[in-house]
């Protein structure tokens, strides 16, 4: 026969306890569940996301009314228990006597509520339970509502942060020296305090709460320096007390908690505890951790195992959107105590170790806190780390030389990150497919529609269900960009965007980069993709870049450069042709070359010399051809219906326009254009990268042809009847290009990626998309429609480039 | 007199940069990395003399603009596949001043 179990309070601990009790033994005790809320168990750290507004009451549940029926547990809720008789064993209660074998406290801690004068004001409340989020959120809906909270620890600002999202005006009052002493040093203490008044959150530090001002309810805080901040409701959180008085009335041993020992029993063998109503070994505990670990020792217990609690090291983040922290262990400083630190003033991160005897006793993190479990980890084994002390502080990948694992990226998107644009699919669709029973990327594919359009997110698709499924899921190969990283270029492309990198660095540390600043080929594909994602924003990193785009000049075989005016659609002057000749004479040029582009190439020109070359070039208002860039190269024109007895279009004209459109761009590799005034195709427009032929009724625009290492006839995109509409669908593919295709990759090969038909859909068929796509190109362009021939040769940009650091030819040869 | 040469400051080459030291001998490419160490070596590279100074620099690793041999700026050893070497020369930073060999520039004899 089942004993009588009888547990007080409906807290996550003792939800865990009756779960781990249910699914050893469902058949051992009959349980009666009784709570003095009026609702069973819910999540309560999962306050934070109620009150901010992210998550609602009904998302925290973690055991429902029915939930509780189907297991056959009794539940009591609303109805506080009034008194234990522990000889006879029975609780009463409102509704009745209880008779119990077994009775587990789980009743929880209380708020600690300072006792000022006013602190019992109508509009003061503690940060506890859902009644209490449910006062400030009608407190919120006042326009022009403030809210004091006092209490600037890990609770405090919590509950700071949710209401200032409701749209009060928040001050956090706190009366130590920095944010979050117990589990911060004063340095990430200040950058959380600035992270937080950059949202609007008025933080007073040092402040000690003299008075709460008011008549019939809540009006103002008052400090002991006489500041005075008027207040419709006030928070306190400056801390919690173990909730014993039932348990004193019982009888039984209690100090700041409910004592117990490792078997979590109190001092009557037939009473036990479990939660943050206890106190083990002088600790108390507020955590969830350590909790669910005292659940599991005293589920053991109560089945007869054997089992004992440990105290461990615990760790913090704070549940505050955008605030990355962590602390774990101990961080004060020390004689015997050593410390790593590393800062990061731009990105705001900051990291401390605290060594001790070649081990990590202490961590505090802030800004960055991918690394924090393993540090804890590292705390916890007390691992020794004099073998990788020097690198240590960057974290696994650089301290152990271990494959990164790049799912970890992956891993920490939120729900709500965008996997498949194409689709509007978002990481949330994908794993709630998987929870809908499927688990085959054909079969999410099919559910979600993710990566079914272009397919440039089939790797991140399959990376996200492999996140949900592991094991059981096998990746299909992907292309890495390099030995540098697990990504392939389509991932981190995506992941650029979803996470919002914007540097070079950033890409590296968040998408676990195994080298510490890449090679040749990773650095400039990552350069070029966070040029194209956020322009404007973005710094160039010339050292990411090969030599050619560093100093806009085509290096030859000897170590000279060629210097490739821009002639715009092939047209030029003869002013421009005597500043060329001129230019050539003066810097001795040993080569003059027409080239395929219809420009004019001058070869070998000594790298000091090319500011030089480009300062008289750009006298004659030339600009630089760009001839050595992944970018918009030349347009190539026939003459075109002005001259020509077949013409049907002005094909110069419109080869100007769009070059003068088009020209600083840069893109995944070299684009090359061409307009031909009639299908007699005199400017070889089927064999671009983008050409325009022209007929009668209007311009055919033909994409994807190549001349190189293979070559390829262009395909039809679309025939339309204007030069502006030409000239819109050209830019519009190129953004689409710009933004698609992998880097070093061709339209051609691109295009035999994501398929012709895509394209069409984008920015053929549908209209609206198409402007949005010339429109993003646009605003790109008036960041890189600057000469850099100018910038260099007038303005001295990277100077360093073009003069020898130091030259001891002259010095020797006095 | 010394046995190094002051030939600039460490701030006149940009971090992950190089540049290019003019000697009777031919060029030195001069590159300070990521973490402000600075290398001295034969500004050609073992293959077919392309300009090392203006290959891009990663870790403490130089790719040749030509044809993307890697080399080793400890040892001037060429790696992967490849089979090369290139001089090294004697290189250090004292107090934020590059100070270069003496012997690297061709000096000794001009000035004893």
């Amino acid at each position: 026969m089942a004993e009588k179990l009888v547990l007080i309070g409906a807290g996550m601990a003792s939800g865990r306890l009756i779960e781990l009790l249910l699914d050893k033994d469902p058949d051992a005790y009959d349980i009666t569940l009784f709570n003095a809320e009026p609702r069973g168990n819910y999540n309560r750290i999962m306050l934070s996301p109620v009150l901010s507004g992210e998550k609602t009451y009904d998302e925290i549940i973690t055991h429902s009314d029915d939930w509780y029926a189907e297991n056959g547990v009794t539940t009591y809720f609303g109805c506080p228990i009034t008194g234990i008789d522990p000889i006879k064993k029975v609780v009463s209660s409102p509704r009745g006597d209880v008779a119990y074998d077994k009775l587990i406290f789980g009743t929880g801690s209380e708020p600690f509520i300072i006792p000022v004068p006013g602190h019992d004001l109508p509009g003061v409340m503690a940060y506890r339970d859902l009644d209490d989020v449910e006062k400030m959120l009608v407190a919120a809906r006042k326009p022009n509502a403030k809210a004091v909270v006092i209490g600037g620890g890990l609770l405090g600002l919590e509950a700071a942060a949710g209401l200032k999202e409701q749209g009060m005006d928040v001050t956090v009052i706190h009366l130590a020296g920095h944010l979050m002493e117990r589990q911060l040093d004063p340095a990430a203490g200040y950058l959380l305090q600035r992270e937080l008044e950059s949202r609007g959150i008025t933080v007073h530090i040092k402040g000690a709460t003299s008075e709460i001002t008011g008549d019939a309810s809540v009006e103002g805080v008052k400090l002991d320096d006489g500041t005075l901040y008027p207040a419709d409701i006030v928070v306190m959180a400056v801390g919690i007390r173990p909730s014993t008085a039932l348990a004193k009335e019982a009888g039984l041993n209690v100090s700041r908690g409910i004592v117990v020992n490792d078997q979590m029993m109190t001092s009557d063998p037939s009473i036990y505890a479990v939660g943050e109503c206890l106190e083990h070994r002088e600790q108390l505990y507020g955590l969830v951790a350590p909790l669910y670990d005292q659940a599991k020792v005293l589920a053991k217990t109560l089945l007869g195992e054997e089992a004992a609690f440990q105290p461990v090291e615990i760790s913090t983040k704070l549940k505050v959107t955008g605030c990355d922290l962590f602390s774990a262990g101990d961080f004060a400083d020390g004689e015997d105590r050593e410390e790593i630190v590393f800062r990061d003033a731009v990105r705001g991160v900051y990291k401390r170790l605290i060594l001790r005897d070649d081990k990590i006793i202490g961590a505090v993190m802030y800004g960055d806190t991918a690394d924090g479990g393993w540090f804890l980890q590292k705390i916890k084994d007390r691992e020794d780390i004099s073998e990788i002390r020097e690198t240590l502080i960057f974290g696994p990948n650089f301290a152990q030389g271990v494959p990164a694992d790049p799912l970890a990226a992956v891993a920490a998107l939120p729900r709500d990150a965008e996997i498949c644009g194409c689709n509007g699919v978002s990481k949330g669709d994908i794993l709630s497919a998987i929870e809908g029973g499927a688990n085959t990327l054909d079969a999410i594919k099919a559910k979600t529609k993710a990566s079914t359009s272009c397919g440039t997110c089939s790797g991140l698709t399959a990376q996200v269900i492999q996140t949900s499924l592991g094991d059981d899921f096998k990746m299909p190969e992907a292309d890495v960009i390099c030995k540098c990283t697990d990504h392939s270029h389509d991932d981190v492309r995506k992941l650029i965007i979803a996470k919002e990198l914007k540097t070079v660095q950033e890409v590296f540390q968040e998408l676990q980069w195994k080298t510490s600043c890449g090679c040749h080929v990773c650095r400039p594909a990552i350069n070029y993709y966070l040029v194209c994602a956020w322009p404007g924003d973005y710094v160039d990193d010339g050292q990411s870049r090969f030599i050619n785009e560093r100093v806009h000049a085509n290096i030859q075989k000897d170590g000279t450069y060629s210097v490739v005016p821009r002639m715009w659609g092939g047209l030029t002057t003869p002013d421009e042709l005597r500043a060329i000749a001129d230019a050539a004479d003066k810097y001795q040029v040993p080569t003059v070359k027409v080239t395929g582009g219809q420009r004019i190439d001058l070869l070998g020109v000594k790298k000091e010399d090319l500011p030089g070359i480009w300062y008289d070039l750009t006298q004659a208002g030339m600009v630089s051809g760009q001839a050595y860039a992944k970018g918009l190269r030349t347009v190539k024109t026939c003459v075109g219906k002005e001259h020509c007895r077949f013409g049907t279009q002005d094909s110069t004209g419109l080869g100007v326009k769009l070059e003068k459109a088009m020209w600083g761009a840069w893109s995944p590799h070299k684009f090359k254009m061409a307009v031909s005034g009639c299908p007699r195709n005199c400017a070889e427009a089927t064999c671009k990268d983008l050409g325009i032929v022209c007929v009668d009724s209007g311009y055919q625009v033909v994409v994807g042809g190549a001349a190189g290492m293979d070559v390829k006839e262009t395909e039809l995109l679309a025939q339309v009847p204007t030069e502006d509409e030409a000239i819109e669908l050209t830019c519009a593919f190129y953004q689409l290009y710009r933004e698609g295709a992998q880097y070093l990759h061709r339209p051609y090969k691109w295009m035999a990626k994501v398929g012709l038909d895509w394209i069409k859909e984008q920015c053929v068929d549908d209209l609206e998309n198409r402007k949005a796509l010339a429109d993003r190109f646009h605003y790109s362009q008036q960041f890189f429609q600057i000469d850099p021939w100018a910038e260099r040769a007038k303005k001295g940009v990277d100077a360093h480039e073009f003069a020898p650091l130091a030259d001891f030819t002259k010095v020797a040869a006095e | 007199m010394s046995e190094f040469v002051d030939i600039g400051a460490l701030s006149d080459i940009p971090v992950r940069a190089a540049r290019v030291v003019k000697t009777h001998h031919g060029c030195i490419a001069v590159f300070r990395t990521a973490q402000d160490k600075v290398f001295a070596l034969e500004d050609r590279c073992a293959h077919k003399g392309g300009p090392l100074s203006n290959g891009i620099q990663h870790d403490e690793s130089v790719t040749c603009p030509l044809h993307n041999w890697v080399f080793d700026l400890n040892t001037g050893q060429a790696k992967g596949a490849d089979e090369g070497l290139v001089r090294t020369y004697e290189v250090k930073v004292d107090d934020g001043r590059i100070l270069l060999h003496r012997s690297a520039i061709g000096l000794q004899v001009a000035a004893e």
